[in-house]
């Protein structure tokens, strides 16, 4: 894992203290809202409906022991005891008072974290993909990548004040398991010719707008490529429509003027960014990159495994994947117990999860856009044991991109953008689709209380939208999208519903789609071969 | 009638006018008639609280009803954490927001 050199712990205290110095002024008067609330937000501190969110970056969604427990302290201390993780792969209090929020920030920059680009319109923390650095199937670890460009974009003079926020995620698998291509810029890594490289996607996002980022360049050598980003962030920089806040992201640019011409812009500058010696000299590249290196595995490790509890077993095959060193296994933690808040951990669950990180996984843990948890490096023999803490604590369910597992952002019970709830919609849905989860096979289900789409519904296989129809609430259902590599956007299935009302419509199409199926088929295999008519015939008679 | 609620500067709590002061409760909401924007100046402007904006609400027998789920779920709490809201003890709680 990266470790803060001297700069980085610097940066982060100065910025606390100056912070510190804000919420004083605000406090005393000095500062009206209006002055304020730019500054709160660039220190991830928002307004919602109960109280202050502060959302904490986990950059590339990787964090230890250490910094796991202070945010298990933070919510007991701080909050009401739980934080809720996010489709950022980031972490939210909800229940923050402002004249606390310093200690807060302090207490975090001791354990080399932070709540900066979490929010306004600046380059946001760096997603990734949660199995960097354990899967078989990566050319590279990302995450040396990653961080880099979380260095380059903090406090980057130039991209501060950007026309909208900006979203980066780099993965190096051809299995996309970070929506890459729903980013403002998805950063594939590829190897050719025995050069790592990248492939750039420019132009993705959700929200109201939704857009599939079309490949901008299709190989940038690893040693340009902070200069090529450096010119992509110009052009939308010169660019983006800053009139128009619903046309202000990069996506609205790249899809108005066209592919070809934001790239042959982005070629241009590039050749004269690249003279301007940006990207890191080979040393400091090293010095990140040793800090990713791969954990001391023992090549002794037995792979051998007793899945005689069929329990045991049913969680195995549901929720851990195959590592790249023989004899461990990455293991995905549930944050979606049946009828449970999606995302939602308490202190203790928090605390928990450090620990076995700390004992059971070279002291490492991971967030996943799909809000759960991640250790990504157990030794094989180790699982049952893992297994067996994590049932006692209520994090075992074995339902790993199942009917249940579901994205659902906080809606309209906490959050101010919001027009309509999530998460009793996800908890119904859980409820009712539990008992067949398991049959249906993989099908993802996300939630969206508004049209800012956090709860990632068009990349849903069923994406779920509510919206305010006359003052009640109400929820437009679609279905065929996904945010992995086959990657789509989810049609509308025709007029909305009420609560009650989407749920039992969902369990039609699930009921049509286990009629339709053929063998193999995932809902949404079975929903791109037959089309919408059967599904909707089912849905509205 | 017509509330005027906002966020407590510090806290972030939520809290309604009730004619001289500020409460957490809805309950003692008081109806601020065409006076809410004055108000809201005078007490922004003062910091007693953030943010502050004028709702429609319906008077009932049990006190001020919020016309918008958004600030009934305000005036409550979380529809989904009965044990977060102002009224944990009343499992009858969440119907008055639905």
């Amino acid at each position: 894992m990266y470790r803060y050199d001297h700069y980085d712990q610097s940066i982060v205290d100065a910025r606390v203290d100056e912070f510190r110095d804000q919420v004083t002024r605000r406090l005393s008067g000095q500062l009206t809202e209006d002055q304020f609330k730019p500054i709160r937000l660039m220190n991830g501190l928002y307004l919602q409906l109960h109280a202050y969110m502060l959302r904490v970056a986990i950059p590339y969604g990787t964090l230890d022991s250490r910094q796991m427990r202070m945010l298990g302290s933070i919510a007991r201390d701080h909050d009401r005891g739980y934080g809720h993780f996010t489709t950022r792969q980031n972490l939210q209090f909800n229940w923050i008072k402002l004249e606390e929020t310093p200690d807060i920030l302090a207490k975090l920059a001791t354990v080399e974290m932070h709540a900066i680009q979490t929010s306004g319109n600046c380059i946001r923390n760096i997603s990734s993909d949660q199995f960097a650095g354990a899967a078989a199937d990566e050319v590279a670890d990302p995450r040396p990548w990653a961080e880099l460009i979380r260095q380059w974009s903090t406090f980057h003079p130039e991209f501060s004040y950007l026309p909208r926020k900006f979203k980066i995620a780099v993965i190096a698998a051809d299995e996309d398991r970070a929506a890459m291509r729903l980013h403002d810029i998805g950063i594939q890594l590829v190897e050719r010719d025995g050069l790592l490289g990248a492939r750039i996607y420019v132009g993705g996002g959700m929200g109201r707008t939704p857009m599939i980022a079309p490949l901008i360049r299709d190989f940038v050598a690893a040693d340009d490529l902070m200069s090529y980003l450096e010119a992509a962030l110009r052009v939308y920089n010169r660019y983006g429509r800053r009139d128009n806040i619903y046309k202000a992201r990069i996506k609205i640019l790249v899809h108005e003027i066209g592919a070809d011409a934001y790239r042959a812009q982005v070629e241009e500058e590039f050749a004269a960014v690249k003279q301007l010696g940006l990207d890191p000299p080979a040393a400091e590249l090293a010095r990140i990159t040793a800090m990713f290196a791969a954990p001391p595995f023992d090549p002794a490790a037995p792979a051998e495994i007793d899945r005689t509890d069929p329990d045991f077993a049913l969680w195995l095959d549901q929720n851990v994947r195959a590592h790249k060193a023989p004899g461990y296994s990455i293991v995905t933690i549930s944050l979606k117990p049946v009828g449970g808040i999606p995302g939602d951990a308490t202190a203790d669950q928090i605390d928990l999860v450090a620990d076995l990180a700390e004992r059971h996984s070279f002291d490492e843990l991971r967030v996943t856009h799909a809000q759960n948890l991640v250790l990504p490096h157990v030794r094989t023999s180790d699982l049952h044991a893992i297994w067996q803490q994590l049932a006692d604590a209520g994090l075992a369910e074995p339902n790993l991109d199942l009917a249940t597992d579901i994205i659902a952002c906080p809606g309209l019970d906490y959050c101010s953008l919001a027009n309509a709830r999530s998460i009793p919609l996800a908890q119904k849905l859980s409820e009712r689709l539990a008992p067949v989860q398991h049959n249906l096979g993989e099908l993802k289900m996300k939630i969206s209380g508004c049209i800012n789409a956090c709860g990632h519904h068009h990349a849903g296989h069923i994406g779920i939208l509510g919206v305010d129809k006359k003052g009640t609430e109400n929820y437009q259902l679609s279905f065929g999208g996904s945010g992995a590599e086959d990657v789509s956007l989810a049609k509308i299935t025709g007029p909305g519903f009420d609560e009650d009302g989407v749920v039992d419509a969902v369990e039609r199409a699930t009921d049509t789609y286990r009629t339709l199926r053929e063998p193999g088929e995932r809902f949404l295999d079975t929903y791109r071969r037959v089309g919408m008519q059967p599904f909707k015939e089912a849905i509205y008679g | 009638m017509k509330l005027l609620t906002g966020n407590d500067l510090a806290t972030g709590d939520v809290t309604w006018w009730t004619g001289s002061g500020w409460s957490r409760h809805v309950e003692d909401a008081a109806d601020v008639g065409a006076d809410g924007e004055a108000i809201a100046r005078a007490e922004e402007g003062a910091r007693r609280v953030n943010v502050p904006y004028v709702i429609d609400a319906a008077a009932t027998p049990d006190g001020p009803r919020p016309a918008h789920i958004k600030d009934r779920i305000r005036a409550l709490g979380p529809t989904v954490r009965p044990d977060l809201t102002l009224k944990p003890a009343d499992p009858q709680a969440g119907s008055w927001v639905i």
